[in-house]
């Protein structure tokens, strides 16, 4: 198929000016303490870490480290609230202060989405269309199901659990928070947050405004740290369920370490997921999935859509084509309203994409990235594809969590099922093709937790998300995402 | 036959109908029944050639290892007969869970109906295993019930626990059930055919294949009952049931990489953290069923179905 001339040239003719969000409207705190008990306190160590602008690689503020005491307080500030005021609260009324952070969120959604993108890197405009509305939605979703919950379990009794430990991670800052948080409190548990070290500022934006609410102090709890801090919530004797969400070596780990203990748990694991495009799909819409299934969030998304399968009767224009559409996409700073691709989230991940980039290249994969101009400080990745891999290549089996695209080829419906499947992970998956019939073949046959027909990487809080096989276990989100935080009598 | 070293004059539960008139001269004597794996459909002898003993205890009390008179001897399964039946029931998996729930529900259903023909021979078979004639009786009549109970929720729990979810965006979006794929269950010790029947029914009529390890000490039920399998249109595979020793086996229902899900019936504490922590090799769920009345309304449930299905949420645009 000859090649349409219909490239468009972002790089010389088209410049863009620069349309950086403010941020004067913007409140940093120059160190930032535990959240326990309904008030900021010092970490009984009087050790602090700093969290930085991975686009600039400055410091934004200092960050107390929790050790195990701390995890202590506030699992018992978490218990106490649960046994005084939440359990006991009628569930109306708990429903009404997660109506009230939820529009208090949308209040300042301005600042949040700000934070977000100078502490975590992603791209202003995700921060604002799509992380912090998303969480605002979540909050304003479960408040409504904290008093309706005997019409989710037809024939059983929902009772909650006690005190959920949760963990999350840095590619949604806010949005895992609301995630977590939300469904537990509307089923009526009390809540231990840790948020990730390279990204905390937003859960305690989030703490700073339950304060403000008047949410009853206890109810939620933030404790902020490393691995450290979260392996010590993980193994608190009375704590009733952990909620995971970050790798699937982490979640092996968890799953062991509660193993013989009496608690619930749910863990959303990695992802390598296969976007399978068929020849009769809609082929501009088909790349603009690809796009946003791998470089949404600089793919650092469990669920991205990393392997690439396209029929061969078209491999060659839409490849051809992805390539153009990546020649448009602006990397560069996070802040900038134009921008596509923001920074890496933390140098140790750069350097892990880097490895890959280097694994892929030894390998005998064929790379190709696009030429986007870098900033010069910060920590940047061009967006990658490669091509002339195998299913054996360890850029095609394991989770880069980056900007890198492996792409294969395929014949038969038969072959791409068989591959999009050989893998341990199961999170999502995505089918393009412009038959009904064939999409509900493919999307009933593919093993993942979640699949995109003709479009990619699209959330709600009303629509169940978790993981098949090593992907993890548990939906969060939905009527299904209730169950990880009940108890059925 | 003599191999296996089985004691002259000791009945099986198949000899035991005409022993009375062993001995005397013209009449006929009774068939023993070989007490063999169920795996991929077929009947094998353990790989390994191993077997344990199985004796006769006095009523009331499970039969067990040492001691008594001996009633059978049941395959002494390996992991390597382990490993064979996952590899079944993983090739039987992409039939049975596309198969339509009706269809399920149907075979689910003839298995009752099998069972039902047979109730005389299965009751004979616990009263040997040392159950009491009365509970045995009971506990027949409550396995029949129990998998028509599951076969009818073949075609029905995807419509009460499925969603269709209003989303914001012009999408149509809704969430389905799935089987898990291949369980490994544990079947409860303390229930030969109605532990089972409760374990095995569930995950089948959600689509599920299953490899089950029967009772230690009451596994004569188990291994008729895959013939009631057999006999009821499962294809092959979709149920795999051995005999064996818990503690030998345990560790590999638990830690097999294939295996997606395991249920651990009646489990002590010991062998529930062994479970989890070796399950976690591939992220296996894990379902722990503590000791229960298993003829209790509270051991059947459609969230037992539940427990070994997966959620899939599907979105596609609306638009034109």
């Amino acid at each position: 198929m000859a090649r349409p001339d219909t490239k468009l040239d972002f790089q010389t003719e088209w410049q863009y000016a620069p349309a950086p969000e403010t941020t004067d409207h913007v409140r940093i705190d120059p160190q930032y303490g535990l959240y326990i008990g309904g008030e900021f306190v010092a970490p009984r160590s009087g050790e602090y870490f700093d969290t930085i602008n991975p686009a600039k690689e400055k410091k934004l503020a200092r960050i107390a480290k929790a050790d195990r005491g701390d995890v202590d307080r506030a699992v018992k500030a978490a218990r106490r609230a649960y046994e005084n005021v939440w359990s006991k609260m009628k569930p109306a009324e708990r429903g009404k202060y997660l109506y009230r952070i939820a529009r208090t969120l949308l209040e300042r959604a301005r600042e949040f989405s700000a934070i977000e993108s100078l502490d975590g890197g992603k791209p202003i405009r995700e921060s604002r269309d799509v992380d912090i509305p998303l969480a605002a939605a979540h909050f304003f979703y479960y408040a409504g199901w904290a008093d309706k919950l005997e019409y989710a379990f037809p024939g059983r009794r929902a009772a909650p659990l006690g005190v959920a430990g949760q963990i999350i991670p840095w590619n949604f800052p806010l949005l895992m928070a609301a995630w977590k948080i939300a469904p537990a409190l509307a089923c009526g548990n009390t809540v231990v947050l840790k948020p990730a070290e390279t990204t905390p500022l937003t859960a305690l934006k989030l703490a700073e405004l339950m304060r403000d609410v008047d949410l009853p102090p206890g109810v939620v709890n933030i404790v902020t740290g490393a691995g450290e801090t979260g392996a010590a919530l993980v193994e608190h004797p009375d704590v009733d369920k952990i909620a995971f969400t970050g790798s699937t070596e982490v979640g092996r780990i968890i799953q062991r370490a509660l193993a013989g203990t009496r608690k619930h748990y749910t863990l959303e694991l990695g992802g390598k997921a296969a976007n399978i495009i068929f020849a009769d799909a809609a082929i501009d819409q088909a790349v603009e999935g690809i796009v946003n299934g791998i470089f949404f969030n600089q793919g650092h998304v469990c669920c991205a859509g990393s392997r690439l399968f396209v029929q061969e009767a078209i491999a060659e224009t839409v490849i051809a084509r992805l390539k153009d559409r990546m020649e448009t996409l602006i990397v560069g700073d996070p802040l900038d309203k134009n921008t596509d691709i923001g920074a890496i989230n933390s140098a140790a991940q750069l350097e892990k994409i880097e490895e890959y980039l280097r694994i892929g290249k030894a390998e005998g994969a064929e790379v190709y990235q696009s030429s986007a101009r870098l900033p010069e400080s910060g920590f940047f990745c061009r967006p990658t594809i490669f091509t002339g891999v195998s299913q054996s290549n360890r850029v095609v089996q394991e989770e880069i969590f980056g900007p890198v695209l492996s792409i294969q080829t395929f014949r038969t419906f038969q072959e791409a099922l068989d591959k999009a499947n050989n893998t341990p992970y199961g999170l999502s998956g995505g089918v393009w093709t412009d038959k009904g019939a064939k999409i509900f073949k493919m999307t009933r046959a593919l093993r993942a937790g979640v699949v995109w027909a003709n479009t990619f990487n699209k959330f709600d809080p009303s629509s169940p998300f978790g993981g098949y096989k090593e992907s993890g276990m548990g939906r969060e989100g939905g009527l299904h995402g209730l169950s990880a935080y009940v108890e059925l009598h | 036959m003599a191999a296996r070293g089985r004691k002259k004059g000791t009945g099986n539960v198949a000899r035991s109908a005409d022993s009375a008139s062993r001995g005397n001269g013209g009449e006929r004597v009774a068939v023993a029944k070989t007490y063999k794996l169920y795996i991929d459909g077929r009947f094998p002898r353990s790989e390994s050639g191993r077997y344990y003993r199985l004796e006769r205890q006095p009523p009331g009390k499970a039969s067990s290892r040492n001691g008594g008179e001996l009633i059978a001897n049941p395959c002494r399964a390996s992991r390597k007969d382990f490993r064979d039946a996952v590899v079944a029931a993983r090739t039987a998996l992409t039939g049975w869970s596309s198969s339509n729930a009706y269809l399920r529900g149907q075979v689910v259903y003839r298995a009752a109906e099998m069972l039902e023909g047979r109730r005389e021979q299965f009751v004979e078979e616990l009263v040997l295993q040392g159950v009491p004639r009365a509970a045995a009786a009971d506990e027949v009549r409550a396995s029949i019930d129990r998998l028509v109970y599951y076969a009818g929720w073949a075609d029905k729990y995807q419509q009460v626990f499925s969603s269709v979810n209003p989303v914001s965006t012009p999408h149509f979006n809704f969430s389905v059930l799935e089987p898990m794929g291949v369980v490994a269950i544990v079947a409860p010790e303390s229930s030969g055919l109605l532990g089972l029947v409760s374990n095995i029914a569930p995950a089948v009529a959600g689509g599920n294949t299953c490899v089950v390890l029967a009772s230690q000490t009451l596994p004569l039920s188990a291994v008729s009952f895959a013939e009631v399998l057999q006999a009821s249109d499962f294809p092959g595979g979709v149920v795999n049931i051995l005999t064996g020793l818990r503690e030998e086996l345990l560790d590999q229902f638990a830690s097999h990489m294939d295996v997606n899900a395991v249920v651990l019936c009646e489990g002590d504490a010991d062998a529930a953290r062994k479970t989890q922590q070796l399950a976690a090799d591939n992220i296996k769920r894990v379902v722990l069923r503590p000791a229960a009345a298993w003829d209790d309304a509270a051991a059947q449930s459609p969230y037992h179905i539940g427990d070994t299905q997966e959620v899939k949420t599907t979105w596609h645009p609306i638009g034109g």
